[in-house]
């Protein structure tokens, strides 16, 4: 740059005045775009609302159903009552099966005397826990068992119960939580927080609360948070505590299967060479179906859908090709030379395409029913009209030499097409059909969702639910492999139809 | 008949050529047919499937078929125009059913915007932002993932990769994911419909940015301009009618899929559609369709005479 002289740089500046010089009006177009742009976009912002949408989103809860995707959450709950003894409750459909016993979770059992039909006013009661003897867990069983029978009778029996006297729960990473006699001690992040509970409905706080505590008002609900590791909920009477753990839960067998919990080789050691679990049937044979019927994830109907999704993709991409494929030849202006037939088929073709596949896919689920049959019959109509309008044009650009060529040697007109058109757009008509194969396995997904079959529908249901996210995982999951695979498969056939282009 | 020719007429060498010929064309013609039978097989294997899991037979619901006409044909002919400008029925009985002029927007005391028409124009809006949103993040990105622009594969392979997710990832969740967080409305179809046109925008780019010209580039490099000079002043001016030939085929396709996505709680016309349809609004569905029917039409129409204004016939070869 700095070679040039001064005046050698205005010479030839002086020459291309054209390409240097822009004019006036394509500086001022330039401007009036960008200015629309963003008078657009600002029109936009105003019109969606999106400043306040923004603001009024739930942030905190994208957080934990992002987290929902990867991970799942055990849900242990303490139930304090009055007197400091407590019960552990993991909820119904725990993901560690009907009765859990984590190793994480410590509790020191002692079973006591309580006076049943009275149960429920010495829990309401705030006894001091100096009024129900403590009893080592086999003596107790011996003087009840003589006991018993004696007062059955009367109205206040007294019944031997299983209580926890103290729990220590632990998230991992240094963080615990141990209630022990109505003192809650949570250690997080090195910092401890001790809280006094009631049993009834208060909850205090000893000292500060550190960061990742928050109380509403004194006496309200602790809620703590530890970032990956989980949440807690400290209140009067409960302690309810959710740890979180990467990964997906029970994903082969659910609790109910008689092989759950069982590491892989103990699973393989009963398939090959165990007793029968269920007489009537092997144990592969079982466990198999265990797998396809898992309760939580429903492997079968997921693989079902998923199937269907790509038989509305396959089915209606080939449907149309196969019915486009006659009709581009009349649409076609050097084909057919009449032009009142082009015309009519082309806007044909218009008509399948503008009717969108949403209307057609609405309309077909009311004829068949939800199923794949509406999904193929929607994918069918609209793509008849594509391949209609690309084929035809397709048509419209061949070369005209090969066909007078084959026209000359005097052929009949259907071998005309056939060795003189054929050639040339088979290739382009086979590409086309396979892009748009391609595209319509991630559509399929779309109009599933309203009704017209396949995984879509699935999709949708557990998405509203909001506490399936690791299902919408495993099922967005399968799509991106079917995708890519297809897209593989499509790539390939196409570059192989089409020559090194 | 050939064969018989070739015998009589050629040499030693030119039999061989001939049996190598037949060799070949007999092999071509097996291959054919085999995976001729094989796409058969394919076919009917899925269309047994589709009817078997589906909740209608086919051969059952078939006189069905048509059925949806019903669902078209309102009182009288007019009962449309009503719907369409929300005008007041004579047969208004206070049901949903012909209680057109509710949805009227005013925007002054006497001026109003009929209901389909707003909303059509808000899914057509949400349309036009999102692929704008998708132009400009598919631009920058393209240049990242092209071979001749970014030498760098560390670069080009994690941008080629992003954009292929973003393609493949149902738009249907990414919507189902922001409905649940944002409230119903538009912005989910917004972030929906984006998402996915920066994936396919992105790659249709960057094929164009690879087969640009590399001579304005080369140029730019021997008079020591870097790398952002390069892609401004070199790539942008050849690629941009080809950039907006896509930006406009996409347009057209994504005022279908935000209507799609309408239908599932994204707001717009498709949700009003798939409300009038469940509940046999026949007037307002007949409406809506018609205005549809106009909206992608004319979008299409424009798209494809600006399109061919832009970048010629070439405009058309170039679907794939």
């Amino acid at each position: 740059m700095n070679m040039l002289h001064p005046q050698e740089m205005e010479a030839i500046a002086a020459r291309h005045k054209n390409l240097l010089d822009k004019s006036n009006s394509k500086r001022r177009r330039l401007v009036l775009i960008w200015s629309g742009t963003c008078l657009y976009f600002a029109f936009c912002w105003w019109m969606f609302s999106i400043g306040d949408v923004l603001r009024n989103a739930n942030w905190s809860i994208a957080g934990t159903y992002l987290a929902d995707w990867v991970s799942y959450e055990v849900r242990p709950e303490l139930e304090i009552a009055p007197d400091g003894t407590m019960k552990i409750d993991y909820g119904r459909f725990s993901p560690l099966g009907n009765n859990p016993a984590p190793d994480w979770v410590e509790l020191k059992h002692e079973t006591v005397e309580r006076q049943v039909g009275a149960a429920t006013q010495a829990t309401a009661q705030s006894k001091p826990s100096s009024s129900i003897s403590f009893m080592a867990a086999p003596a107790t069983q011996n003087s009840v068992g003589a006991a018993t029978p004696t007062t059955a009778a009367q109205p206040s029996e007294t019944r031997p119960e299983d209580v926890i006297t103290t729990a220590s729960v632990s998230l991992g990473g240094g963080t615990s939580i141990a209630v022990a006699d109505r003192r809650v001690t949570v250690v997080h992040a090195g910092e401890v927080l001790a809280i006094t509970v009631d049993g009834k409905t208060q909850t205090r706080p000893e000292g500060t609360l550190p960061s990742w505590a928050t109380q509403k008002r004194l006496g309200e609900k602790i809620t703590l948070s530890f970032g990956t590791r989980g949440w807690a909920e400290v209140e009067g009477d409960e302690v309810s505590i959710r740890r979180r753990f990467f990964g997906w839960a029970n994903f082969i067998f659910d609790t109910n299967s008689p092989f759950f919990g069982k590491s892989a080789s103990e699973v393989f050691a009963l398939v090959t060479s165990g007793d029968r679990i269920d007489p009537s049937r092997s144990n592969l044979s079982l466990a198999w179906n265990n797998i396809l019927y898992n309760a939580e994830w429903q492997h079968l109907d997921v693989w079902t859908k998923l199937l269907q999704t790509i038989v509305m993709a396959f089915v209606g991409t080939l449907f149309a090709s196969l019915l486009a494929f006659p009709l581009c030849f009349l649409a076609a202006r050097n084909i057919t030379r009449h032009r009142v037939l082009n015309q009519v088929t082309k806007r044909f073709f218009d008509f399948l395409r503008s009717v969108d596949m949403l209307i057609w896919a609405l309309f077909f689920t009311r004829a068949f029913g939800p199923g794949p049959l509406a999904g193929i019959s929607a994918i069918f109509f609209t793509d008849t009209g594509t391949f209609g309008k690309l084929y035809s044009e397709a048509l419209e650009n061949i070369d005209e030499k090969q066909r007078e060529g084959v026209k000359s040697v005097g052929a009949s007109p259907l071998a005309v097409q056939r060795f003189g058109v054929l050639p040339q757009v088979l290739p382009v008509f086979a590409s086309q059909s396979l892009y748009f194969w391609e595209s319509n396995t991630r559509s399929a997904t779309i109009i599933g969702a309203v009704g017209a079959g396949g995984i879509g529908l699935k999709l949708w249901e557990a998405m509203r639910t909001n506490s399936d996210w690791e299902n919408v995982a495993y099922m967005v999951l399968l799509i991106l492999l079917v995708v890519f695979i297809f897209d593989g498969i499509s790539n390939a056939l196409r570059s192989r139809l089409m020559g090194a282009r | 008949m050939a064969s018989l020719i070739g015998n009589n007429t050629l040499g030693e060498g030119g039999k061989l050529v001939e049996r190598h010929w037949q060799e070949l064309n007999s092999r071509r013609r097996l291959y054919t047919a085999l995976s001729l039978a094989l796409l058969f097989l394919a076919l009917t294997s899925s269309l047994w499937f589709a009817n078997e899991t589906n909740a209608g037979k086919f051969f059952d619901r078939l006189p069905y078929f048509f059925d949806f006409i019903e669902d078209l044909l309102p009182r009288d002919g007019m009962e449309v125009v009503r719907a369409l400008f929300d005008l007041p029925s004579p047969y208004d009985d206070g049901s949903f059913k012909y209680n057109y002029p509710e949805g009227r927007l005013y925007l002054t005391d006497s001026f109003y915007i009929p209901e389909y028409v707003h909303k059509m124009l808000e899914t057509v809006n949400i349309a036009i932002l999102s692929t704008l949103i998708g132009l400009a993040f598919g631009f920058l990105l393209s240049f990242l993932a092209a071979k001749n622009v970014m030498p760098n594969r560390w670069v080009r392979w994690p941008a080629r990769r992003f954009m292929e997710v973003l393609r493949a990832f149902p738009e249907v969740v990414i919507a189902g994911f922001f409905l649940a967080i944002l409230s119903l409305g538009a912005v989910p179809a917004i972030i929906a419909v984006s998402v996915h046109t920066i994936g396919a925008l992105g790659k249709m780019f960057f094929e164009v940015v690879e087969n640009a010209d590399m001579k304005p580039e080369e140029g730019l490099r021997a008079a020591g301009a870097n790398w952002v000079e390069r892609v401004w002043f070199g790539f942008v001016p050849q690629v941009m009618p080809n950039f907006m030939s896509y930006f406009l085929l996409r347009l057209e396709i994504n005022v279908r899929a935000s209507t799609i996505i309408g239908a599932v709680g994204g707001g717009g016309i498709g949700e009003l559609l798939r409300l009038s349809i469940g509940q046999g609004h026949e007037a307002k569905t007949l409406a809506i369709i018609l205005l549809l029917f106009t909206t992608i039409f004319a979008v299409d129409q424009f798209s494809a005479w600006l399109r061919r204004r832009l970048v010629g016939e070439q405009a058309f070869n170039a679907v794939v």
